[in-house]
């Protein structure tokens, strides 16, 4: 089915079609910038995004996550319209009830919410007999407190991310699946053009929006990324009569369940002995643990079925947030990168951000913070809840 | 008759379904698995997954054995997260790569 090879010029390559590239072609588009190609080596949402939990939160421990989660929840709660899609993309705010299972878990739970709140996220410290007002069924045996913003939720990563794409495409965006990036020519410090397997892009701007793949990518034009790349694994349930509204979540248990509005219950854990060689393979020793710590934690699920497991990738930088904006060293080159687990949910914020850093605009965020340099200086607050 | 034909049980999605999401762009059957949860129920694609690769072969043109079916993923038949606990509690040591 290959076409035509490619010969063609554009005033920005965006490369990955998850959730960070279709949301930065799509603001880049609607702030009047007409030759936009997003080039995706598979179908759109086929690698981080599509395989993520689903869920948005914006109860986060650093100033900058819950920054950009909170604008990102904010927009996606207007997405549907403002993007005129005519699917489905299945937000629920069903809220994030989050669990904390020592003193110190605890200290820190206090400490997140004073910061959440201080940023308008509303969020709130709870008691245990207060989170089984929420969850009924919830085993607090072990736990010592909870928190709980009612806004966070749930939205379907591939219809969110379609959504974003058909709204770039109206607005002049190309868009180019299965076509793959093989390298960046940069030329006396600039970026030039990029090569596909469809032939080659003429660009002075590339964003690296490439997720699980981005310190290649970040090679190709001759920068290394402090990234890795970690297998996270999910399981899904079959489809059951809603029981659960919120997102079960806990960092100390080092998982999550929600419910999604079709009524399957997807699950995750995080496991030290993950392979970080980009391999996406299903593991049995993930299905034992995650099913022994659920059933504990919300007992009804040991009559659900479990139908099917996956795997994705986390792009993990040092300190679990993103890395953002132009590279000093090759004029051109941007980053979208790094979001260690929670791109999905901070699509929004992504989108936004970039293209204003691409258009020389002041940013609705301020990114700096997040730049690459933030690692040789030092600068790095670590966020501390993470899955 | 399209509107009536039942290509996937689990998800409820008909032949006219699957051809309107051909010809909406999405050409393979993991991309229509996503966009339309086809095969993603509990036969897991054992019914749907012959008969939307052969929608798609017939729509562009290229044989059912040329067409990729996706990842299999487990388990082969659902099972209840608590048979698996109860598994888990003598073995728990294998990565099964």
């Amino acid at each position: 089915m290959v076409k035509a090879i490619l010969s063609k010029t554009a005033d920005v390559v965006i490369i990955g079609g998850g959730i960070s590239g279709c949301t930065i072609a799509y603001n880049l588009a609607k702030k009047g910038v007409k030759n936009i190609v997003v080039v995706e080596k598979s179908y759109l949402a086929s690698g981080a995004t599509g395989r993520c939990g689903a869920g948005i939160r914006q109860q986060w421990g650093t100033e900058m996550n819950c920054r950009m989660a909170k604008y990102s929840c904010d927009e996606f709660e207007r997405a549907k319209e403002e993007l005129q899609y005519d699917g489905d993309i299945e937000f629920k705010q069903g809220g994030y009830l989050i669990v904390s299972s020592t003193e110190k878990e605890h200290e820190q739970f206090k400490k997140n919410v004073k910061l959440q709140n201080s940023l308008g996220i509303p969020s709130k410290l709870l008691r245990l007999d207060e989170a089984k007002e929420i969850v009924p069924f919830l085993n607090t045996e072990g736990l010592v407190s909870a928190t709980f913003c009612q806004k966070d939720g749930h939205l379907n990563p591939f219809h969110t991310t379609q959504a974003y794409a058909n709204a770039a495409k109206r607005l002049g965006a190309e868009i180019l699946t299965f076509t793959e990036v093989t390298d960046i020519i940069v030329e006396g410090g600039k970026v030039k053009a990029v090569k596909t397997t469809k032939g080659d892009i003429s660009t002075n701007i590339v964003v690296n929006a490439a997720g699980g793949y981005a310190q290649m990518i970040g090679k190709m034009a001759g920068v290394e990324l402090p990234l890795f790349s970690e297998r996270h694994q999910i399981l899904v349930t079959e489809p059951l009569e809603p029981i659960l509204d919120p997102m079960v979540m806990s960092f100390s248990l080092n998982l999550y369940c929600q419910q999604v509005p079709h009524g399957g219950f997807i699950m995750g854990r995080g496991d030290e002995g993950e392979p970080r060689d980009l391999r996406i393979t299903s593991g049995w020793h993930f299905v034992e643990e995650m099913s022994k710590t659920i059933t504990k934690l919300l007992p009804p699920l040991k009559n659900a079925r479990f139908l099917r497991q996956w795997a994705g990738l986390y792009n993990m930088s040092p300190d679990r947030q993103p890395i953002y904006g132009p590279v000093n060293e090759v004029e051109g080159f941007y980053l979208a990168v790094g979001y260690s687990g929670h791109g999905f949910m901070l699509g929004p914020a992504t989108g936004r951000v970039i293209a204003e850093s691409i258009l020389g605009e002041e940013t609705t965020l301020p990114i700096d913070m997040l730049n690459l340099d933030r690692f040789k200086e030092g600068k790095l607050i670590f966020e501390p809840s993470v899955v | 008759m399209k509107e009536s034909i039942i290509i996937c049980r689990c998800s409820d999605l008909t032949q006219q379904d699957i051809r309107d999401l051909i010809n909406e762009g999405y050409t393979t059957f993991d991309e229509i698995k996503r966009i339309s949860r086809v095969g993603m129920g509990p036969c897991q694609g054992r019914t749907c997954l012959p008969l939307v690769l052969k929608e798609i072969s017939i729509a562009i043109g290229i044989p059912m054995s040329d067409l990729s079916p996706g990842t299999f993923r487990p388990p082969v038949k659902s099972i209840k997260l608590e048979a698996l606990t109860e598994e888990a509690i003598e073995g728990g040591e294998s990565y099964l790569e």
